[in-house]
């Protein structure tokens, strides 16, 4: 099976005899047995630590849940430095759950959460930061202190949270290269390996603004920003 | 660089000690050589074991007697009573943190039995309680401004003229060069050796042993290194997890005759044996849940069901799944006092690279989860403490110099790490032989003789896996030396050490 792997400066060309095998196991055969010198990051091999995201064919997947197929163009995660071959840095984009405050605050020991409340951010507490949606996130072309969709998951995960006392400073975080940047194009959600919707939970960080007194700052503000009060497809805002 | 506490590894044992000496008012820095969420603590599905009693009738006592006897008489009765009594403060601290665990209807926590336990006693989060556990710690690691520096491998504990720690060579991955950290405490965290096994484990491929063997050869004391737990339900090609709960909600376990063989819901040890011996006669073994249903497959084993059709091409509604046992947890590890320090004085260790003697022989399902958390506290705060009494930071020099030889080549250790690992699977696995040890321990001599004999093709410095890869080797190489002297010198069979007749 040939496949093409983005190296330092080139694509390279993999001849490997394997079927019916993950990504994984292909890199894992080429570093042990063809070239040693290729640099990728794994760990469980289960799809849970989220080490192996990787883009293949333009795609965002984990290379351990991932059946590689004759002719499959392996490339690093975008929106991040690149540290080598299909190794990329992920301290910046981490570094957004730091900003947008992704704990709980105050925890308020009066909540009671019952099994439906549990329910409410069980998915978001799926994620295993992969970095999949922060790579497929066309906003980082135009911003790049965008908080983005995990992080932005990771605050709904907590606003929603009975047992947060403060949604409110949760809310106050976001205002500002947060919620109100994302182009709801929901490229986060299609490659997901959780099957998480950043999105979704973009739009419900958004009514809970509107709930807080924020409004969409694009909203009416003809001759500011860059979009001069227009979206990205052309369309007006308001 | 100088810090109060330096801490070695981000799992959940590291996160919570960091977590623990920053509220006791020190400077933490934490070092790991992934990110701290990629740890094997994420991999932990079953639960987190605390006496709590919300579903049925349960008590401390009950816990700790669950917990002694499945430790074959190896524990310690005072560890494991702290451990088990601490347990329900940690669980309500894990929950005013964040933690989504399961629920009741009336708003409990909800419990589930795991095996050897007398009661319904594990807290869990569906069928990702470490994930969940170990995120969470992340974030509120986040939220006390903890420092965590990624991608440093642990190389050397440093000590001063006394023999005390004072601190640890790091190589940085994504530059090759060494760094030296300075510290009044150091905490060692850096999990298990089950990849010793190599494809034989169903753990992390980081789980080599690091810490463990850096610790030795500063002249830490290892305890119980021959204790090695075996998961009876690995993928047989892949060894990924297939969870306890297949056999637990009444999966069963064939031979190639489609023949049942075993009680599927004995104790690991005694599974795993059991498909062992079938394993020698010649029979493939197979785990069989199709009488459980499309519907009960869905809903309570759906991560199962991806991974047996990921990785064995298989539809466990419609087929078969091919098992085998694997290595899944190391019960031996750093001998620790009561305060978590280890024979080193300065060197505290928590979680799976510690032994606490609160598993002994076989560890209880559920008793992990709680243990990194116990122990990452106590050991956070008494490194801390001693971080305040001590008045200036001492320094050293490295020693090891084992990057500093030449490396002709002429082996690859990729080839020989395989092997390794199959002929500990064989020989150092779930039935050991004197014999058989003794063949395992000549060819890990041998490997250890030839370390310069190896090396790595790649010389570039920058991000350099393979050489990390190399550097890992040699730590599971003095791993596994450890595991086989501590299993020839146990004649007698305790729990997950089974020796058979010559």
């Amino acid at each position: 099976m040939k496949v093409t792997i983005q190296r330092e400066y080139d694509f390279i060309e993999y001849d490997v005899d394997m079927q019916d095998a993950t990504l994984l196991e292909l890199l894992d055969k080429i570093k042990t047995q063809q070239d040693n010198t290729l640099a990728y990051s794994s760990g469980c091999r289960s799809s849970v630590c989220g080490s192996c995201a990787v883009r293949v064919n333009d795609k965002e997947v984990l290379a351990c849940s991932y059946k590689v197929q004759e002719g499959d163009k392996i490339e690093p995660l975008k929106n991040m430095p690149l540290l080598r071959d299909l190794v990329v840095d992920m301290q910046k984009s981490l570094e957004a759950n730091k900003r947008a405050k992704t704990w709980l605050s105050s925890y308020n020991s009066e909540a009671k959460l019952t099994h439906e409340d549990e329910k409410i951010n069980e998915l978001q507490s799926d994620c295993i930061l992969c970095g999949s949606c922060y790579s497929a996130c066309p906003v980082y072309a135009v911003n790049e202190e965008f908080l983005g969709p995990f992080a932005l998951t990771g605050v709904w995960k907590y606003v929603s949270d009975k047992r947060e006392g403060e949604p409110k400073e949760k809310i106050d975080t976001i205002q500002t290269n947060g919620v109100w940047d994302c182009t709801l194009c929901n490229e986060c959600t299609v490659v997901c390996p959780q099957g998480i919707s950043s999105k979704a939970d973009i739009e419900k960080l958004r009514a809970k603004s509107s709930q807080f007194g924020y409004m969409d700052p694009n909203f009416g503000n003809f001759g500011g920003g860059f979009d001069s009060g227009f979206g990205f497809d052309g369309s007006p805002s308001f | 660089m100088k810090t109060d506490v330096l801490i070695i590894g981000a799992g959940g044992a590291g996160l919570t000690a960091a977590i623990a000496a920053k509220k006791a008012g020190v400077d933490v820095v934490v070092l790991t050589k992934e990110y701290p969420t990629r740890s094997q603590t994420c991999m932990a599905q079953g639960g987190i074991n605390a006496a709590l009693g919300n579903v049925a009738a349960d008590s401390i006592e009950d816990h700790i007697q669950n917990t002694l006897k499945s430790a074959h008489g190896l524990a310690s009765e005072e560890a494991v009573r702290y451990m088990c009594s601490e347990a329900p403060a940690t669980i309500a601290w894990l929950d005013s943190i964040g933690v989504c665990f399961s629920r009741t209807a009336d708003a409990k926590i909800t419990q589930r039995k795991l095996g050897g336990a007398s009661a319904p006693r594990a807290c869990y989060a569906q069928d990702y309680t470490g994930l969940k556990i170990l995120h969470t710690l992340y974030e509120e690691a986040l939220k006390h401004d903890v420092e965590m520096k990624n991608e440093k491998l642990l190389l050397e504990i440093l000590t001063d003229e006394n023999g005390v720690a004072c601190g640890a060579v790091v190589m940085d991955i994504r530059s090759g060069s060494k760094e030296s950290y300075f510290a009044k405490s150091v905490i060692l965290a850096t999990g298990g050796y089950s990849r010793i096994y190599d494809k034989n484990s169903t753990n992390s491929v980081k789980s080599t042993g690091d810490g463990i063997a850096v610790a030795a050869r500063a002249g830490a004391k290892l305890l119980d290194m021959e204790f090695v737990q075996f998961h009876p339900t690995g993928l047989k090609n892949s060894s990924i997890l297939i969870s306890e709960s297949a056999r637990g909600e009444g999966g069963y376990l064939l031979n190639s005759k489609g023949e049942r063989f075993t009680n599927e819901l004995a104790p690991r040890d005694e599974v795993s044996r059991a498909i062992y011996a079938e394993m020698n006669k010649g029979e493939d073994i197979f785990l069989d849940i199709r009488h459980l249903g499309e519907a009960f497959i869905d809903e309570g084993l759906p991560q199962e069901r991806k991974l047996a059709k990921l990785y064995e091409n298989v539809d466990p509604v419609y087929d078969l799944i091919p098992i085998k046992p694997v290595a899944h947890y190391t019960m031996g590890g750093i001998e620790v006092d009561n305060n978590s320090q280890s024979s080193i004085e300065g060197l505290y260790a928590c979680g799976e690279c510690s032994n606490h003697r609160v598993h002994g022989a076989n560890r209880l399902g559920g008793n992990s989860l709680l243990e990194i958390v116990v122990f990452g506290r106590e050991a956070g705060e008494n490194a801390a403490k001693r971080a305040q009494e001590i008045a200036s930071h001492a320094t050293a020099s490295a020693k090891d110099d084992f990057l500093a030889q030449e490396f002709t080549q002429e082996l690859d250790f990729y080839t020989l790490r395989e092997e390794l690992g199959n002929l500990l699977y064989a020989k150092v696995g779930i039935v050991r032989r004197e014999s058989e040890l003794q063949e395992a321990l000549g060819f890990v001599k041998e490997c250890q003789q030839n370390l310069t004999k190896m090396g790595t093709q790649e010389s570039s410095l920058r991000y350099n896996t393979n050489l990390i890869e190399f550097l890992e080797f040699r730590n599971m190489l003095d791993a596994s030396e450890a595991v086989i002297t501590g299993a020839l010198a146990r004649k007698e069979s305790v729990g997950a050490h089974f020796m058979a007749k010559e």
